[in-house]
């Protein structure tokens, strides 16, 4: 028998990568339409996945998230690692100052609180009322179809001026005394996940970040078990809006705010049921905040409600899964958890040579007591 | 965008921004300080999977130097897929740096699941790779709480484990990953290591770190440190057995060692041959019997 273990191992690594290649560029053999994908494309054609991507991987890159796309072939969880791979690696030259999303650049913002809102409701880019027919006719398209269809709709698209900030609806159930007033002092520093480790209990800003780069899946999921029984937040969206956002930063003469640039993204407030009056005060709604990179809704309600559930499980003490900070928060990263169901597919000769001695001794033992 | 086309050159020096390595390293201060104690860390991701080694890659590309010689093990081997895989990480990010298989000259060791066979020395570092840093995670799921009983040293819980094992088995029945007090306080998930490796821990001359990455934290056992694995005085800790039926110790297939932690292949046919786990241990035994016989290397 020959001595397994000592080499090959190079090889082996070096062959998987290659086949892995070959998958990807197989299809640059039969000739035709297929060609390589490009970041473009998936940029404009594949958005949400780009989306996802950013989001989950924690920095605002939507060309490297389509790159990301490109080399996993399209599996979210390797994309969004791979782009945290490479945020690992960037310093933190500054951190901004609260941004106001009310001055958030519009493409959609809705209430499920009230018909009518200040500002209005504006449905923008949306697949809620789409019919999930499939489209055949997209099995095959052309150029021109596509140019031709975008030329269509932007001439048929009204002139409009939208305005520059839109009112928050909370805003407006705040002045009526319907929420708790705004605590928390400006200037306190946000807690930065990617700086300093999550120690219970943590801060709710440290809550939030951890959930915002969350795996969509993971937290729709333990958002759901909420919604379902294991919990009773029964939100209402009181607001949900994607757009874009201005990121500020001092100038670095002036010191003076100055746009930087913006990031896309989707955020969702709820309310929920309403609380019992501290002493000297009257009952009023309680809010969870949901808010992530890029327009993902059923990640933004997902962790609002978990938000929501997360702050009553901190004053109550954690009822359900669903309330306890170490279950959500230590469960939702799509890299830990990803890496480690992976990590299964390493050898573990040794541990299992120990195994192995561990029940044939214990085997032996209750073998004499017979 | 131009800089980054080049896949190795778009990287600082061990891959972490100098922050970050910073970070570690006044992490690994502070584990030193408190031996046992697991220091939490702002963990980085690594381009490869959390538990593939992470927690010990940020250890590693933190404490490197250009003139490091490092080893890198996976299962005592150093050919092992995921052993290969780091070492032309470190390699590819670390120029300069020499990498050896033989444990006699590195400065610098990565392992996962082993301590080597060899007594490390006083100019080594070697840095396991954990998956779960917890011992009381077997019987405490909240973080928080065990944060506590560690504080207080309350191991009551986890040796009531052990106890209810020889109840039920007559045997403590933890393979690896055994619980292992340090310097009489604090007791620690040793990683992965088997039972064999365990006495390795106690008065190391080298100094022996731990890096979990998924789970953020870094521990350390200093040189010279008391290490005792959790027992009883009637039940005391034991070792793989590797008699065979006769109570004969079984010897490495390839080397013929007697006193090396041994894998255990099963051929076609079904029969079983033992040979040494540390590969480079193996070679060491068949170098010296050759140049006892006074054959050429």
């Amino acid at each position: 028998m020959s001595y397994v273990a000592i080499k090959g191992g190079g090889c082996a690594i070096a062959g998987a990568a290659a086949v892995t290649e070959y998958l990807r560029t197989e299809q640059g053999l039969a000739g035709g339409a297929g060609g390589p994908l490009q970041i473009e494309a998936i940029l404009h054609q594949l958005r949400h996945l780009v989306d996802r991507v950013v989001s989950e991987g924690g920095v605002y890159h939507p060309q490297f998230a389509a790159l990301a796309i490109k080399q996993s072939l399209g599996d979210t969880l390797e994309a969004a690692f791979a782009l945290r791979a490479w945020r690992s690696t960037r310093p933190r030259l500054t951190a901004t100052p609260p941004l106001d999303t009310s001055r958030m650049r519009l493409i959609r913002r809705i209430s499920s609180a009230f018909k009518e809102i200040p500002g209005g409701q504006m449905l923008g880019p949306t697949q809620d009322y789409a019919l999930r027919l499939l489209r055949l006719e997209l099995m095959d398209e052309s150029p021109e179809a596509f140019r031709a269809m975008a030329r269509t709709w932007l001439e048929s698209c009204p002139e409009a001026r939208l305005p520059d900030t839109f009112p928050k609806v909370l805003d407006a159930l705040r002045m009526e005394g319907l929420l708790p007033p705004i605590t928390a002092t400006l200037g306190e520093t946000p807690f930065d996940i990617t700086r300093e480790p999550l120690i219970f209990p943590v801060a709710r800003s440290a809550a939030l970040a951890t959930m915002s780069r969350a795996e969509t899946g993971s937290l729709l999921a333990i958002a759901y078990s909420n919604m379902r029984g294991y919990g009773d937040v029964h939100p209402t969206v009181a607001e949900l809006r994607v757009g874009y956002l201005p990121v500020l930063l001092p100038h670095p003469v002036t010191g003076e705010l100055t746009e930087a640039g913006e990031v896309l993204m989707t955020e969702c407030e709820v309310v929920a049921m309403f609380e019992p009056a501290v002493a000297g005060g009257k009952p009023v709604f309680t809010i969870g905040y949901g808010a992530c990179f890029g327009h993902n809704e059923v990640k933004a309600i997902s962790m609002a409600i978990l938000d929501r559930a997360l702050q009553k499980g901190m004053q109550d003490g954690p009822a359900n899964p669903s309330e306890d900070p170490e279950f959500v928060l230590l469960h939702v990263d799509g890299v830990d958890s990803m890496g480690f169901a992976s990590h299964y597919k390493m050898p573990h000769y040794v541990t299992f040579q120990s195994d192995l001695d561990r029940l044939r001794t214990t085997q032996q033992k209750s073998g004499d007591l017979a | 965008m131009n800089a980054m086309n080049h896949t190795t050159t778009a990287y600082n020096f061990g891959f972490l921004d100098e922050y970050a390595k910073k970070e570690v390293r006044r992490a690994i201060l502070k584990a030193i300080a408190i031996p046992g104690y697991q220091v939490p860390y702002a963990s980085r991701e690594m381009p490869m999977g959390r538990g593939f080694g992470t927690g010990g890659l940020q250890l590693t590309l933190s404490l490197i130097g250009p003139d490091e010689v490092v080893k890198i093990i996976d299962q005592g081997s150093d050919d092992s897929v995921n052993a290969v895989n780091l070492r032309q990480f470190i390699e590819m990010t670390c120029p300069g740096i020499s990498t050896t298989t033989r444990t006699t000259e590195c400065t610098l060791i990565q392992s996962r699941h082993r301590i080597p066979e060899r007594p490390l020395t006083a100019t080594q570092i070697i840095i396991l790779q954990v998956p779960y840093p917890d011992p009381l995670v077997v019987v405490e799921p909240s973080e928080d709480k065990r944060k506590t009983m560690h504080g207080e040293a309350d191991y009551s819980r986890l040796l009531v484990k052990l106890y209810e094992d020889i109840v039920k088995f007559d045997e403590i029945t933890i393979s690896h990953r055994y619980p292992t007090r340090i310097n009489g306080h604090y007791v620690i998930d040793p990683s992965p290591i088997p039972r064999w490796d365990v006495p390795k821990l106690h008065d190391s001359a080298a100094l022996i770190l731990f890096g979990a990455g998924r789970e953020k934290k870094i521990y350390a056992v200093p040189p010279h440190t008391k290490a005792e694995p959790l027992a009883f005085s009637d039940v005391p800790f034991r070792v793989e057995d590797f008699r065979d039926a006769a109570g004969q110790r079984r010897a490495c297939a390839r080397c013929g060692s007697k006193d090396s932690f041994l894998d255990e292949f099963v051929s076609d046919s079904g029969s079983k041959t033992y040979q040494c786990s540390d590969s480079d241990w193996c070679d060491g035994q068949l170098l010296r019997a050759a140049q006892a016989q006074g054959e050429p290397a």
